[in-house]
């Protein structure tokens, strides 16, 4: 110890000056932090950043990929009905099945939790297989179910009396068909967080809501619904980009069909760029999402500080 | 008109027995406590008596009218819980009047009420604040006001002060009590705690084990209880217990405590427990206060004897003396300046005209 300050005494002023520098450099925590933290940062750069840049960059060359055309390929895009067609089908897609996921996984979550505690782990677990099945797998099965001429649907209608129905076959039977699948693919998310969300929800609560007077309906808008805000904007939040990016089973199903009717932003980008050859219009397609989804996440995130916990 | 009336309550959990059939009677603007230790049935009675447990068996009558099947928003009574249990989502305002805006009340009557109960609980600065924003003693008001606001036939309240601390928990108490002078309403009010049920009850049910030890006013339960449980649980230091054996000489009586202490049963009692001589299992119940240091002057009815001090704590106005009896512990308050010394055989007066008397086999006192 000794000798090393003696030795730092001895060395010349800038060694001495850089020396301190570095340790001054090392003692502040930020910088260790950021080193620290450095891999995980190098990991999103190559993997998000920097494909979002490329992709960017990409949707702005001409098909061939030889010269950059600005917003050509945009320019374009705006000018194809198709274009507008997949902006609203993906929306009424992802609208419709995000509505109808958080209803049915509300209203069941209330029956779950209402079931006495012994029961309720084999009924959470038995919700939950829609959403731990590979959609790939399920959405093969829900194709068979929807064949015109085999399949169970058309078979149980015929059997009652009715024609059968077109599921895939029918621009309009089509597009219910996709929100359908992916309804039953995504409510147990939405099951699963509510219930969470309702087990944190103090008994107390509802029971001096019951002292001061409310009926059920009342005690789900004044009491369940407010401490259920946060989470509620958050998994529907969620679940709006996941069902916006949704590819597997619109792919399976109808792969777009009949006539590009079903199309969503994921899988005509995929047509157009994977399939049809032209990586730039796949591109600048695929990045349609995200102003979109900009957009609803400030709407639905904008509340949620203010909120804070406000228990 | 809200007196409240139980009838052979019984509340069973799945076979557990909570509450095993009590009867109580509660006049209008009467302030009730029931208190007992945990688990005793105390808040089961109290969630009956709100609706928020069904019954399993008895009758519960609010202001004369039957309302076992009665959901409680229908009963007309309003309750005070633990944690208080305020929407953490509505400010303070909207806490107190939910229950008006509920009912529908004309909006500047709900103006007009929740002011005057801000104003009587201190709380009108606060209106517009969310209860993550205030203090326990504050989210204690705020819960209170929103019962007062309701004007509600009952008050309820579940063990309110549990969770504020020593010095608040006091405070409160006289707030419950001032605004229960102003509001007169029926209230029952649950509580473990026998000190907080003696200084706001006008009478105090004491319960144990599902059952009703003793009705009384806090006077009534000191002084005279019923059972050795009473006995034991209110006051604090809590009453000294001493096995003893009852002799009679010579148209005397005499309580035998120890090989060579024996004291004599004050004559106004005599008649009283002449039939119980000889008999085994008998205590004789005594509280601190009435075993003192000795006096100058020796009243009929007090009798000096002298123990070994073992323990003293000087509490400033007195000073708490402790000694073994028979293998158990006793406790006498003394006067500080009787000076007595751990260690040392000390004189102490035994004022024996508060004495019980109790049959330790039935727990009754005699």
């Amino acid at each position: 110890m000794a000798s090393g300050i003696a030795a730092e005494a001895a060395a010349p002023l800038p060694a001495t000056r850089r020396r301190s520098t570095r340790r001054r450099f090392v003692r502040r925590k930020s910088w260790i932090a950021f080193l620290m933290a450095l891999p995980l940062i190098a990991l999103i750069g190559a993997l998000v950043v920097y494909p979002a840049f490329y992709s960017l960059y990409l949707a702005m060359l001409n098909k061939g990929m030889e010269h950059f055309v600005g917003l050509g390929n945009f320019s374009f895009l705006f000018r194809r009905d198709l274009f507008w067609m997949v902006v609203k089908q993906s929306v009424i897609f992802a609208v419709s099945a995000v509505i109808f996921k958080a209803l049915i996984g509300f209203v069941v979550a209330h029956f779950v939790h209402n079931i006495p505690a012994k029961g309720q782990r084999k009924w959470r677990g038995m919700l939950l297989v829609p959403w731990v099945i590979p959609p790939a797998m399920s959405t093969l099965a829900w194709f068979w179910l929807f064949d015109p001429s085999y399949s169970a649907f058309n078979w149980v209608l015929s059997r009652i009396g009715l024609h059968g129905v077109p599921w895939l076959g029918d621009p309009l039977w089509a597009r219910f068909s996709v929100i359908l699948v992916n309804v039953w693919y995504g409510a147990p998310f939405f099951l699963i967080m509510y219930l969470a969300a309702l087990k944190s929800v103090p008994e107390q609560l509802y029971e001096a809501a019951a002292i001061d007077g409310a009926n059920w309906w009342q005690k789900i808008w004044y009491v369940t619904l407010p401490m259920m805000r946060n989470i509620i904007a958050i998994t529907v939040l969620f679940s709006l980009i996941v069902t916006f990016a949704n590819f597997d089973i619109v792919r399976i199903l109808t792969n777009g069909g009949p006539i590009d009717q079903t199309h969503v932003f994921a899988t005509w980008a995929f047509q157009l760029g994977i399939e049809g050859g032209d990586l730039p219009l796949g591109a600048c397609v695929s990045l349609f999402m995200f102003p979109i989804l900009g957009v609803a996440a400030y709407f639905i995130l904008r509340d949620i500080n203010r909120r804070g916990n406000e228990a | 008109m809200a007196q409240v009336n139980l009838r052979k309550i019984v509340k069973d959990y799945d076979d557990v027995p909570a509450v095993r059939g009590i009867d109580l009677d509660i006049a209008d603007k009467e302030f009730v406590v029931l208190v007992g230790p945990s688990g005793c049935g105390k808040t089961t009675t109290l969630r009956m008596i709100a609706g928020l447990e069904d019954i399993t068996d008895g009758e519960i009558l609010i202001g004369g009218d039957l309302v076992n099947d009665v959901p409680p928003k229908d009963r007309d009574i309003a309750m005070v819980f633990q944690n208080y249990a305020l929407y953490p989502h509505m400010t303070v305002h909207e806490n107190m009047s939910f229950g008006l805006r509920l009912k529908k009340v004309p909006k500047d009557e709900i103006q007009r009420r929740v002011k005057a109960v801000a104003g009587i609980l201190g709380i009108g600065e606060l209106l517009e604040r969310k209860p993550k924003q205030l203090s326990g003693g504050q989210r204690q008001r705020v819960a209170m006001g929103r019962a007062i606001v309701r004007n509600p036939k009952v008050f309820l309240f579940d063990e309110p002060l549990s969770n504020l601390d020593a010095k608040l928990r006091v405070h409160m108490r006289t707030e419950i009590k001032k605004v229960h002078q102003k509001v007169r309403t029926t209230t029952v009010y649950v509580t473990h705690d026998q000190v907080e049920a003696m200084t706001l009850a006008d009478r105090v049910v004491v319960m144990n084990a599902g059952l009703i030890e003793q009705v009384g006013t806090p006077h009534e339960l000191y002084h005279s209880p019923a059972t050795i449980f009473v006995a034991g649980f209110i006051g604090s230091p809590a009453m000294n217990m001493m096995r003893c054996g009852l002799e009679e000489s010579a148209g005397a009586l005499r309580l035998r405590l120890h090989g060579d202490i024996s004291l004599p049963v004050p004559a106004e009692r005599v008649a009283r427990y002449r039939s119980h001589v000889g008999k085994a299992n008998l205590l004789l119940g005594l509280r601190p206060e009435h075993l003192t240091e000795t006096r100058a002057q020796t009243l009929p009815g007090q009798a000096p004897f002298d123990v070994t001090v073992e323990v003293t704590e000087p509490l400033g106005m007195e000073t708490l003396v402790f000694f073994s009896l028979n293998g158990g512990e006793v406790c006498a308050r003394t006067n500080p300046s009787a000076n007595l010394q751990p260690g040392k055989r000390a004189p102490l007066l035994a004022d024996l005209r508060y004495m019980h008397l109790i049959d330790e086999a039935s727990g009754r006192v005699l």
